[in-house]
């Protein structure tokens, strides 16, 4: 381990796509969800929203993608666990974040906790999560 | 329908994992930017710490088909909002719309190229709340993995919201 351990406060890179029905269909395409809510925005309306709405298992993705760039190759998602909160209505902006909120250190690195969400260009969060990761000292090394 | 809480409802095996599955998978979920290589590129997979391939934590192995279906939910199909009650054979909620209300994973071993995965699915709970939008029913199922060596994948559970 030849650098400092994260520090409680520090501020992960963010993940952030434009969204709407060219990334909600090949999500639908690979996880089997072609479900009308996520692709006609008469059925988002028809169940209470003002357009169509991504998945939650997208913002799931988007959420791993944000911990995956972080902890990089050498490193581990332990687990993460996210409420759906708000919609990811069409043309929205959505961005992953997150912020270390507890340290520990292990023989091989560093155990983190965080929490992490998705929020739209407002910064409305759409989907707060917490999430356990593994930090190895080889990958701090590498970086 | 509290009664049910504790029944297995799915247990599904999965096809054997194919490297193609994976790269599209990453494709879309970091779309419009390419995926990480550790997804696409098994030169660059290889010389990686994981020594190849491997799948996305979230991956879906049982998207479209699976190998073997062989609890009551699976048999049931389809994707009304009272599929798990008549899967168990007990009346629905009868409610108009469904969500994904949220998910929970702890992960153990990566899926790669080649693994068949099993799913074991229970049902966990039932709870009823007041919403925005009227009476919604939180229902939780908890979903165990393991891959064809019997080592765990990942338990997660997901509350589905009925409203």
């Amino acid at each position: 381990m030849t650098t400092a351990p994260p520090q409680v406060g520090d501020a992960l890179p963010s993940f952030s796509r434009a969204t709407g029905l060219d990334n909600w269909n090949r999500f639908a395409a690979v996880n089997d969800e072609f479900v009308p809510i996520h692709m006609d925005d008469a059925a988002g309306q028809a169940a209470g929203y003002p357009t169509a709405f991504g998945m939650g298992n997208l913002q799931w993705s988007y959420l791993h993608n944000l911990l995956r760039q972080w902890v990089g190759d050498a490193g581990r998602i332990e687990s993460l666990a996210c409420q759906f909160r708000s919609p990811n209505l069409k043309d929205q902006t959505v961005t992953a974040k997150g912020t270390v909120t507890e340290v520990h250190p292990r023989p091989d690195g560093w155990s983190v906790h965080l929490e992490v969400w998705t929020e739209d260009q407002t910064g409305a969060r759409l989907c707060p999560a917490t999430a356990v990761v593994t930090l190895t000292g080889a990958e701090e090394e590498a970086k | 329908m509290r009664a049910a809480i504790g029944t297995t409802v799915s247990e599904r095996t999965s096809f054997p994992i194919d490297p193609s599955d994976i790269r599209r998978w990453a494709i879309a979920v970091y779309w419009p930017d390419p995926p990480p290589s550790a997804f696409v590129d098994e030169e660059a997979a290889r010389a990686s710490p994981h020594r190849g391939l491997v799948a996305p934590e979230e991956f879906n192995p049982f998207a479209w088909l699976a190998a073997r279906e062989g609890g009551a939910l699976d048999r049931a199909g389809g994707a009304d909002v009272n599929r798990l009650e008549r899967a168990l054979g007990i009346p629905g909620p009868d409610l108009s719309f469904q969500l994904n209300g949220g998910l929970e994973a702890a992960y153990k071993e990566r899926m790669r190229p080649g693994d068949v995965i099993t799913s074991t699915t229970t049902l966990a709970d039932y709870q009823e709340r007041a919403g925005r939008l009227g009476p919604m029913l939180f229902t939780t199922t908890e979903d165990h993995w393991v891959n064809q060596a019997a080592a765990t994948v990942k338990r997660a559970r997901m509350t589905l919201i009925r409203y």
